[in-house]
């Protein structure tokens, strides 16, 4: 194992233990009622890993969160390349994306609900409206820190228009693009669940929520780790991508 | 001023100005004539923000220039770069997600030379540029000076005919500089290229080139234009010569002037 590998995992082992120490503290000072204890979560998470009922749940989160990234990572790349090149509408637009994503998206929930009604669509739209902004920002800003020079040498070296967007362009704005939809991935997976709360009879969401509903502490503690689990890792692969196309 | 036949030239200015527009219009070059002789090495000195890479903008054809003409191998340049000149710019401009290699060949693959050929030349250029032990490096692993080396030679592999070089040298050490400066030469002489150097440095334009022209500050304008009368044959060795001192000696009487006004007077 190199040192750095080590390091890393070091790292990890020690955020892992804090986040236990956090956990039990936790426990401690608010007892069984509100949050369940590191080992009987688990042993129930356990459980739950090996209930064909629970797969179908994960099934539903997946299935929405999937449909939702799909369409915040095309669109807001999609919409951030156009205003990124386009100075004048993206320095329209930044503003308005900026403050339209500050807004606290929670206020917006009485109205989706409303257009999107309970079910798959609401999920998707909830996962939609968290991640497809951030991506977006992210895209235009990768778009804008292009150093002028690499475009001037594309002109110099006399490539077409659609040959410099695909092999200048698109690859020198790919670091940042890469860390927006990590960015997005996380978010869009938080507008999911939050959908599964507000508007679902099906998912992890839904599993969290009917957990504190029926004072099911135990459900509520162990989906929340699962949920939690599964987002730590599919962060850290897209790190991993993220430091790969990210050069040196 | 020496003046040389038309028929010589290799690229023409008449009358070249640029003026960027925008709320304050910013009056950066000219009016400019200039008539690069075939096979010539020219540099252009004069004081920072004078206008030296907005010349070298509107003679590649990246920029249009606001009034007057330009022209290469006797057509018009205007609105892209044509084929037959290579630049190479102030700024790094590696691209950060290719190797060296793959740097160097870059412009060649989408000109469409077959693979054979690209595999010819780059291999030539990486040699010719001393970066054979860098071939599979990523720019951020590089220095500052050899990433504007694989800029040359992404360049060169195009074989340019008018090769026109913004401060190439500008993030190198005196002695590298010098050497390279050298292999300028030695390119310039195998390849019968007509080239423009842009430099802050007296005494690399004095050793390198057959003539020299000096900017005013901005609006840059030629001042001065120097002929040094150096053999083809040359090489940094030349700082030992008493011509070599009279000429920087000429070069910095020109642009004193102006380098205080550039100093003096900040641009805003
Ligand atoms: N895109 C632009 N818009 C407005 N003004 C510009 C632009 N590019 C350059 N200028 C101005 O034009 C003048 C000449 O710039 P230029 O870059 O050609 O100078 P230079 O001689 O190459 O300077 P240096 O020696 O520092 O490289 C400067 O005053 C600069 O501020
Ligand atoms: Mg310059």
């Amino acid at each position: 194992m190199s040192r750095l590998t080590f390091n890393r995992f070091a790292d990890s082992l020690i955020l892992v233990v804090a986040i236990l120490a956090v956990w039990v503290g936790l426990h401690a000072y608010a007892g069984d009622s509100a949050i369940s204890a590191p080992a009987t979560t688990f042993a129930f998470a356990g459980r739950l890993l090996v209930q064909p009922s629970f797969w179908t749940h994960v099934a539903a989160t997946m299935e929405a969160f999937a449909l939702a990234f799909a369409i915040s990572a095309a669109g807001g790349v999609a919409l951030g390349l156009v205003l990124g090149v386009r100075r004048f509408a993206g320095d329209v637009a930044e503003p308005i994306l900026g403050s339209l994503y500050t807004i606290p998206k929670v206020t917006l929930y009485p109205l989706m609900l409303l257009v999107f009604g309970l079910g798959m669509s609401a999920k998707v739209a909830f996962g939609v409206i968290h991640g497809v902004i951030p991506i977006m920002l992210f895209t235009i800003a990768a778009v804008r820190n292009i150093p002028p020079v690499l475009l001037r040498t594309a002109r110099a070296l006399r490539l077409a228009p659609v040959k410099t967007a695909t092999s200048v362009l698109v690859p020198a704005a790919m670091p940042e693009v890469v860390t927006g939809l990590r960015v997005g991935f996380a978010l869009t997976l938080l507008g999911v669940l939050i959908g599964e709360m507000f508007a679902s009879q099906r998912g992890l969401g839904f599993l969290i929520i009917n957990g504190i509903n029926n004072h099911d502490v135990r459900m509520t503690t162990a989906v929340t780790l699962l949920v939690v689990i599964f987002a730590v890792a599919a962060n850290s692969l897209l790190l991993a991508f993220d430091r790969r196309v990210h050069h040196g | 001023m020496p003046t040389r036949k038309a028929a010589d030239a290799h690229a023409v200015l008449r009358g070249v100005t640029r003026i960027y527009p925008g709320g304050t219009p910013v009056h950066a070059l000219g009016p400019i004539d200039l008539d690069l002789a075939q096979g010539e090495f020219f540099s252009v000195v004069g004081p920072s923000g004078c206008g030296k890479s907005t010349l070298l903008d509107v003679l590649s054809g990246l920029s249009p220039p606001t009034e007057g003409s330009v022209s290469f191998e006797g057509k018009t340049v205007a609105g892209q770069v044509p084929e037959g000149i290579g630049v190479v710019f102030q700024e790094d401009a590696s691209l950060p997600w290719l190797t060296v290699r793959d740097n160097v060949a870059f412009g060649l693959r989408h000109a469409g030379t077959d693979s054979a050929e690209v595999d010819r030349r780059v291999s030539y250029a990486i040699g010719f540029m001393g970066l054979q032990d860098f071939t599979g490096a990523y720019p951020s692993q590089l220095s500052g000076g050899m990433r504007q080396r694989v800029c040359i030679a992404r360049t060169l592999v195009l074989q340019p005919r008018l090769i026109l070089l913004d401060e190439p040298f500008g993030a190198l050490d005196q002695q590298t500089r010098l050497l390279m400066g050298d292999e300028l030469l030695r390119l310039w002489r195998e390849t019968d290229a007509t080239v423009l150097l842009i430099t802050h440095a007296l005494d690399e334009a004095a050793l390198l080139s057959d003539r020299v022209g000096v900017m005013s500050a901005r609006p840059g304008r030629f001042i001065d234009l120097v002929e040094t009368s150096w053999a083809r044959e040359r090489d940094s060795r030349i700082v030992s010569d008493p011509a070599f001192g009279t000429v920087t000696g000429r070069l910095w009487a020109a642009l004193r002037p102006e380098s205080m006004k550039a100093i003096g007077r900040p641009q805003p």
